[in-house]
This record gives C-alpha cells, sequence and structure tokens, in this order.
C-alpha cells in the first residue's frame, strides 16, 4: 500500500496539529492543549468519517497549503475561508476528494480565526501521553508545521453519512459564572462586569484570549497563593486586563480568577479576532 | 470540606496548610469516582475537583469529608525518591545570605530534609517540594534566567524544585541533579508526582 502522507508547501503564520488534547494530568502539570474550537474539529472529522477526537490540522488567520501524496479526502471548518484544489474552488464544510498529486489551498480566514483542516484517516504523528497535540506553552507534540515538514496520515475508514453542516458566525457574547476568587474584587468592579464590553489583544494565542477594557480592580491586596486552573478561567493579573485561559494555559497560576467561562462559548474565545469587541455577561454569582 | 464553585464543573477546596492538602489531595484522589471528576488537581492552599457533570450533588457529597492531616513529612506513606545531585548551582552564595550561614550549611540543611511534593506545575513533571518550611523562604531571582538547564535545583518562596527540562527560570539555583525527571514516552511519565517523598543525596 501506497503511503499516506501530505508535504506542506506553506505553513502559514502558525498551524498546528490537534486533536481533543491531553486532559487528565493536570496534577503532574500537563496542560491539556487540543483544539480551540472544538465543535470544529469534532464536526470536520465526521464529514470525513473519523472518531471526532482525530488528529487534524488547526490553523491561524493566513491558512495552509499542501500537497497530497496519494488520493485522499479533507474537510476544512472552523473560520470561514477558501479552499482551492489545484486552482479551483471547492467546498468549505464538505469532504473534498483529491487525486494524489494534488496542491490544496486553505486560504486566509474571512471570519474567524482557526480552521480545520481535517484528512480522512487523521494526521499520524506519534502520540505524547495519549494525544498528538501541539503544546504551545510546554512543547509537547510536534512542533509547528514548517515548509517541508511530511506529515503522515492514518487508514481512511468509510466516509460516514453527514446531514448537517452548519456554518455559524463566531459570536461576540462571553457567558461567564462569577468565582472562584470574585471576592477579591471591589464591588464595582464585579456589578461593572455584567454587560462589559473588551476588545481582544493582538498577543492572544492558544494559552489566553488577552482582553483589553475597564481594568477590574481588587479590594484586597496580597498575593495569592498558587491555584490549579480550569479551561476557561478568567485570570486577572495586576494591570487587571482580564486573560481567559484557552487549551494550553498553565495547570496552575497566582493571579485570582474573577469568572469562568462557560464551555459553550470557548468556540466564541477560539474565534475572536484581534480588535474584536466582546461583550461579558455575567449568568451567576 | 466546603468548597467554592468554578464554573460550571469544578469545585475548589481550600486548605489551611499545606498538610491539609496533601491529605484532601489524598482522600479526593481515592473517592473521585464516587464524584465522576476527570481531574484532581492540588496546589498550595487549595484542590481542584474538576470536569463533574453535577457540581451540586458532589459539593453536598464532600461536605460529609473531613481530611485527616498531620503526618510530619518524614513519616509520611508512599513512594520514597533518592536524587543523586551535586550542589553547585551559582545561586549558592545569593541562599547562603538569605538564610543568614555559610554555603556549607546551606548544603548540609537542604541534604538533610525530608521532602514530599506539594504539587506540580510551571511545566510538565516541575514538582513544588515541601520540607524546608516557611522561615527558610527564599526570594525568587530579581531577572530570571532565559535558560535554566534540565535537572537544576532551585529554591523559590518556601519550595524545592528540580526543573524537568530547559526552560526560562527564576529560582535561586543550588543544584544539579542527574535523575530524569520527565519522560513523556514511559508509562510514568513524572518521577516526582503529589505525595512522592523526596530527598537529596550525593552524586
Amino acid at each position: 500500500m501506497t503511503e499516506r502522507f501530505v508535504d506542506v508547501l506553506e505553513p502559514g503564520a502558525l498551524t498546528t496539529v490537534q486533536d481533543l488534547g491531553r486532559p487528565g494530568y493536570a496534577h503532574l502539570g500537563v496542560p491539556r492543549s487540543g483544539a480551540l474550537d472544538q465543535p470544529a474539529l469534532r464536526l470536520g472529522n465526521r464529514l470525513v468519517g473519523n472518531s471526532e477526537d482525530a488528529a487534524a490540522l488547526e490553523t491561524t488567520l493566513t491558512g495552509v497549503r499542501f500537497r497530497a501524496s496519494v488520493a485522499i479526502r479533507f474537510a476544512v471548518t472552523g473560520a470561514g475561508c477558501s479552499v482551492r484544489v489545484d486552482g479551483r474552488e471547492a467546498g468549505w464544510g464538505t469532504p473534498v476528494p483529491v487525486r494524489a498529486g494534488a496542491v490544496v489551498d486553505v486560504g486566509t480566514a474571512i471570519d474567524g480565526v482557526r480552521s480545520y483542516v481535517c484528512f480522512a484517516g487523521g494526521v499520524g504523528v506519534d502520540p505524547v501521553l495519549g494525544s498528538r497535540a501541539t503544546d504551545l506553552l510546554s512543547g509537547l507534540g510536534p512542533a509547528p508545521l514548517r515548509v517541508g515538514d511530511r506529515l503522515p496520515l492514518g487508514d481512511a475508514g468509510d466516509p460516514a453519512p453527514v446531514v448537517e453542516i452548519p456554518r455559524r458566525r463566531p459570536g461576540s457574547v462571553l457567558r461567564v459564572d462569577l468565582g472562584p476568587r470574585a471576592d477579591w474584587f471591589s464591588p464595582e468592579s464585579l456589578a461593572g462586569l455584567d454587560g462589559a464590553t473588551y476588545t481582544v489583544g493582538a498577543e492572544s494565542n492558544r494559552i489566553g484570549l488577552r482582553l483589553a477594557g475597564t481594568g477590574l480592580v481588587r479590594r484586597r491586596a496580597g498575593e495569592l497563593a498558587t491555584e490549579p486552573m480550569v479551561l476557561g478561567a478568567v485570570q486577572v493579573p495586576p494591570s487587571g486586563q482580564p486573560v481567559v485561559f484557552l487549551a494550553d494555559h498553565p495547570t496552575t497560576g497566582g493571579y485570582p480568577v474573577v469568572a469562568v467561562v462557560r464551555s459553550e462559548d470557548l468556540v466564541v474565545c477560539a474565534q475572536a479576532r484581534p480588535g474584536d469587541r466582546i461583550i461579558l455577561r455575567v449568568l451567576s454569582g | 470540606m466546603e468548597t467554592r464553585a468554578v464554573g460550571q464543573h469544578a469545585l475548589l477546596v481550600e486548605c489551611a496548610d499545606d498538610a491539609e492538602v496533601r491529605a484532601t489531595y489524598a482522600l479526593l484522589r481515592d473517592r473521585g469516582a464516587l464524584l465522576g471528576a476527570h481531574e484532581i488537581v492540588p496546589a498550595a492552599r487549595t484542590v481542584l475537583v474538576d470536569g463533574l457533570e453535577d457540581p451540586g450533588a458532589a459539593a453536598e457529597l464532600m461536605a460529609t469529608w473531613e481530611p485527616v492531616p498531620g503526618h510530619a513529612t518524614a513519616e509520611l506513606p508512599g513512594r520514597l525518591v533518592a536524587l543523586p545531585t551535586r550542589y553547585d548551582g551559582p545561586d549558592l552564595d545569593e541562599v547562603a545570605r538569605q538564610w543568614d550561614c555559610t554555603t556549607a550549611e546551606v548544603v548540609a540543611r537542604h541534604r538533610s530534609t525530608s521532602f514530599v511534593v506539594a504539587f506540580c506545575g510551571f511545566a510538565p513533571g516541575f514538582a513544588y517540594c515541601t520540607g524546608l518550611g516557611p522561615e527558610l523562604a527564599v526570594s525568587r531571582r530579581p531577572d530570571p534566567r532565559p535558560r535554566v538547564p534540565a535537572g537544576a535545583v532551585g529554591l523559590a518562596g518556601e519550595y524545592t524544585g528540580v526543573y524537568p527540562t530547559s526552560s526560562p527560570g527564576g529560582w535561586q539555583l543550588i543544584g544539579t541533579t542527574s535523575a530524569a525527571l520527565w519522560t513523556p514516552d514511559a508509562a510514568d511519565p513524572v518521577l516526582l508526582t503529589p505525595g512522592t517523598r523526596v530527598v537529596f543525596v550525593d552524586d
């Protein structure tokens, strides 16, 4: 059987291998990592007949270009973008079969930030602690893609029938629950959090979504003893400008967490572009 | 034990000191399956229970549980790891200054201490070991080093830590161990897991 792989011709600004990550090792200091927009990864994998946890490519704003060694099927989900095969327009959000040697261009994100390129059979790099995900904080998993990288693909199963192919606009509302350290902040800051508008910072990455806006003011001084951190934690460093912890976040942190983003809204964080406005909505606490 | 809500899927248990963290972590690790938790993560004064379907029910159940701290570090149950160590760190003089003693006394004190891993963080396999006590707390370096080699033994606050991989770091470095702390391909990738007892011995 011919070896199945793709050669990376253009890696884009930052393209990494992602699956559903390696949760369960936080007590050893290992971040969970994995796709930032998990629903998009799961959908893309279903489109090509993979199990939802298969490894795929996660692009960042600028897309990726590759050549297939054999005839393959792939699907692009997540951020909307053009998909071209040998220069011809192909479908977004649908399985695309290509011939051996075809050159595939996944274009710049039109909306959102991160597109997912899911290959039938999945990306077959060696797993680390049960996951093939690139963890940019601790350097686990394969390095970000470079020109000339050759990515092995797993064996493709039968294509599964897929009915829904939703193209969703990235939202702009982050619903949060207050706590565990809301009591470290002034009543005025907490009262102002519901409906507050923040701008997504350019330094946002897979570790955290940085928000710029009204700073949160502490009611108590002193340092918090190092505490475990959860996905979606809204941590507030001394500057008062909140950071939402995303998949590659450190497992512990030393700044108080004022609130936690609802898991359904983590996709908003995954697809928010620098300069976008985000509205916080406090649900409980 | 009392808990704080952390979003929709997690609870945080607050503890008075690191002995209570150890006892709480041990108890929650034993009973985590009863709660349906996916992760139990200790830190300095708290233990996180994450991945809960129903945190309200878990909190009610946990309210009836009482951890029993009380073991001295040297008498703790659990695995003992001896780390072969050379005390050749560049910050021995600074630690001696902060402890107001000689570098030989720093080495003797550190080598005769029984440590226990309180928690992991900062990097995969990086263990925060307690044992020296708060009176020997040291401040971090004002300018973190851009690169600390794997195996470097350092002090910060009341903790001793060993860098499992090369990374930037601000801890005061007192020595080097030849032990492998992080072996991602192994069945047990981390040598110093929470609750492990640790001593530093001659290399």
